[in-house]
């Protein structure tokens, strides 16, 4: 790119009242970074609230969690590292002003996403036909001392809440990624601007950030209690 | 000041660790520790958040405003928590 143009873009992508891409950057970042914050309090809640549950009823929590399809969920966790790892490498293209490159990572990103919402559907659908569904489709009995049904459907019900709200995060993620490859593509981003492509990408590993702890207090830790 | 550019070797670095962490904490929930079980699991979930924040979220090389931001943000999850287990585990204990 030439003095000239390099300027031009510069020029177009400042707005006021930032005195420069710096700054307006740096703005940008720690914009994202207080929505993320907000966003962690209210996945907090639910899982301060999954924390006492789990405290209070323990032997019923412990069996529900018996039912989770560890396979699925240490396979859908790689998933989602692997599209952080494509995310950042969209991104630092990004930074770099590589156009196609841009392009090929976050179709890869997305790619991954879908797979990961695959699997979770395949585990709903499995969920669905046990009858683990509370509320509208549960069937639950338990010959172990201490479980009871209606503690094991709490347990559920936490389940499909955090799972829904993350896979809800992933669908409006996929979204925010369909836009900014569509603007790559056209050639909005440049080395000097590409703020919505770093901001995506904060959002992208946060969302990956939740999984890494649903995984675990779902899936894992009640594995070797009997 | 330019934006850092993280070396691609960093990333990769990263998701491997990442990776290599979720296949052990994997393999770990088979081994009985009794109640550390979970307390393993939840200290390899935190190592890999802070890998993920640190490197991929590139917080390691913003400015302080930002690092500023994030650890309140962690303080007042940390209070919510810590605060509302107290609350719970302590109605438990015998009067």
């Amino acid at each position: 790119m030439s003095h000239s143009t390099e300027a031009a873009a510069v020029h177009s992508a400042l707005q006021a009242p930032y005195r420069d891409l710096e700054h307006q950057r740096e703005t940008a970042t720690l914009g994202m970074f207080v929505f993320l914050l907000t966003e962690l309090m209210m996945f907090g809640g639910l899982f301060c609230g999954y924390l006492v549950y789990r405290t209070l009823y323990f032997p019923s929590f412990l069996e529900a969690s018996k039912h989770m399809d560890l396979t699925i969920g240490a396979v859908n966790t790689a998933v989602l590292i692997c599209s952080s790892l494509t995310m950042v490498l969209g991104v630092q293209a990004a930074q770099q002003g590589r156009r196609k490159a841009i392009v090929m990572w976050l179709i890869i990103t997305m790619l991954l996403g879908c797979t990961f919402l695959a699997l979770k559907g395949v585990e709903y659908s499995h969920h669905w036909a046990v009858h683990e569904v509370p509320g509208i489709n549960f069937d639950f009995s338990s010959a172990v001392p201490l479980v009871e049904v209606g503690k094991v459907q709490l347990f559920f019900a936490l389940y499909f809440i955090m799972t829904g709200l993350h896979a809800l995060h992933m669908l409006i993620g996929l979204g925010l990624v369909t836009w900014i490859t569509i603007s790559a593509y056209k050639g909005r981003y440049s080395s000097a601007y590409h703020n919505p492509v770093e901001n995506v990408g904060l959002y992208w590993h946060f969302v990956d950030i939740v999984w890494i702890y649903l995984f675990p207090l779902l899936y894992l830790i009640s594995r070797m209690h009997t | 000041m330019a934006e850092h550019i993280i070396p691609k070797k960093t990333y990769i670095a990263t998701w491997a660790t990442l990776m290599a962490m979720t296949l052990i904490t994997t393999l770990v929930a088979f081994v009985d520790l009794g109640r550390f079980n979970t307390v393993v699991a939840l200290a390899i979930a935190t190592f890999k958040a802070t890998l993920v924040v640190l490197f991929f979220m590139g917080a390691k090389y913003t400015p302080r405003l930002m690092r500023v931001a994030i650890t309140s943000g962690l303080f007042f999850l940390a209070l919510l928590l810590v605060f509302s287990m107290i609350d719970y585990l302590s109605r438990l204990w015998p009067a």
